[in-house]
């Protein structure tokens, strides 16, 4: 997991928040964009969609939408979708809250990242009161 | 577009005028009057993805999105 700061991207183009989110999208295989933070998220759908991408132990890229609201403008324009969190993965937006929980419980996220089934069923989600997996490397743009 | 905080009755109506055949049912599960379930049952989602199904019902209230609606929950289904 890492986290992305599109606001330090260089600004070589006209709108540069637009093009930093559209390369993060871009050199992310799975990436989530949402409120707060994977060890401390600041809204309960985005809680909730983490605890679906740590229950499958996924690797994925995050960005805390929250710091500029520029952020939040330019990937909805982008990704013509209203609402964080957003999970976008090969470049395709999967879904939000609702998508990505349906999907974890039917088994369909677990295929869509790639990862592992254990054949016993998606273990039910909760919300865990401290961060659950480690922190990789933080990779700031630009 | 609506000035004041919409009832779970207003969405229910706007989203089976907005969307051909839809049966709709939606729940205000704070009470606050902005943070809204939806369950969409229509037809005219046979053939689109869970995204486009759940556009299609966004689609309906725009900008109210984030604004007066602060969360509309959804869960869409063929039918």
């Amino acid at each position: 997991m890492k986290s992305i700061d599109p606001i330090t991207a260089p600004s070589t183009s006209t709108n540069p928040i637009r093009t930093a989110i559209q390369e993060a999208i871009a050199d992310n295989r799975v990436i989530l964009f949402m409120k707060g933070t994977p060890e401390m998220p600041q809204c309960g759908f985005s809680r909730r969609t983490v605890s679906a991408l740590q229950a499958l132990d996924a690797t994925f890229a995050a960005v805390d939408v929250l710091p500029d609201p520029r952020i939040r403008q330019e990937l909805s324009a982008l990704s013509n979708w209203p609402t964080i969190p957003q999970l976008f993965v090969d470049g395709e937006l999967i879904g939000g809250c609702d998508i990505v929980t349906e999907m974890y419980e039917s088994g369909e996220l677990a295929q869509v990242l790639g990862v592992e089934d254990t054949g016993d069923g998606a273990p039910a989600l909760h919300m865990p009161e401290e961060s659950v997996g480690g922190l990789q490397i933080e990779n700031r743009l630009g | 577009m609506l000035a004041v905080m919409p009832t779970a009755e207003e969405l229910k109506q706007r989203i089976e005028a907005a969307i051909p055949g839809a049966r709709a049912e939606v729940e205000d599960y704070t009470g606050g009057g902005d943070h809204f379930r939806a369950t969409v049952v229509a037809q005219t989602f046979a053939g689109h993805s869970r995204i486009e199904q759940h556009r299609l019902v966004y689609d309906v209230f725009g900008a109210e999105i984030g604004g007066p609606i602060h969360a509309l929950s959804l869960k869409t289904e063929v039918g």
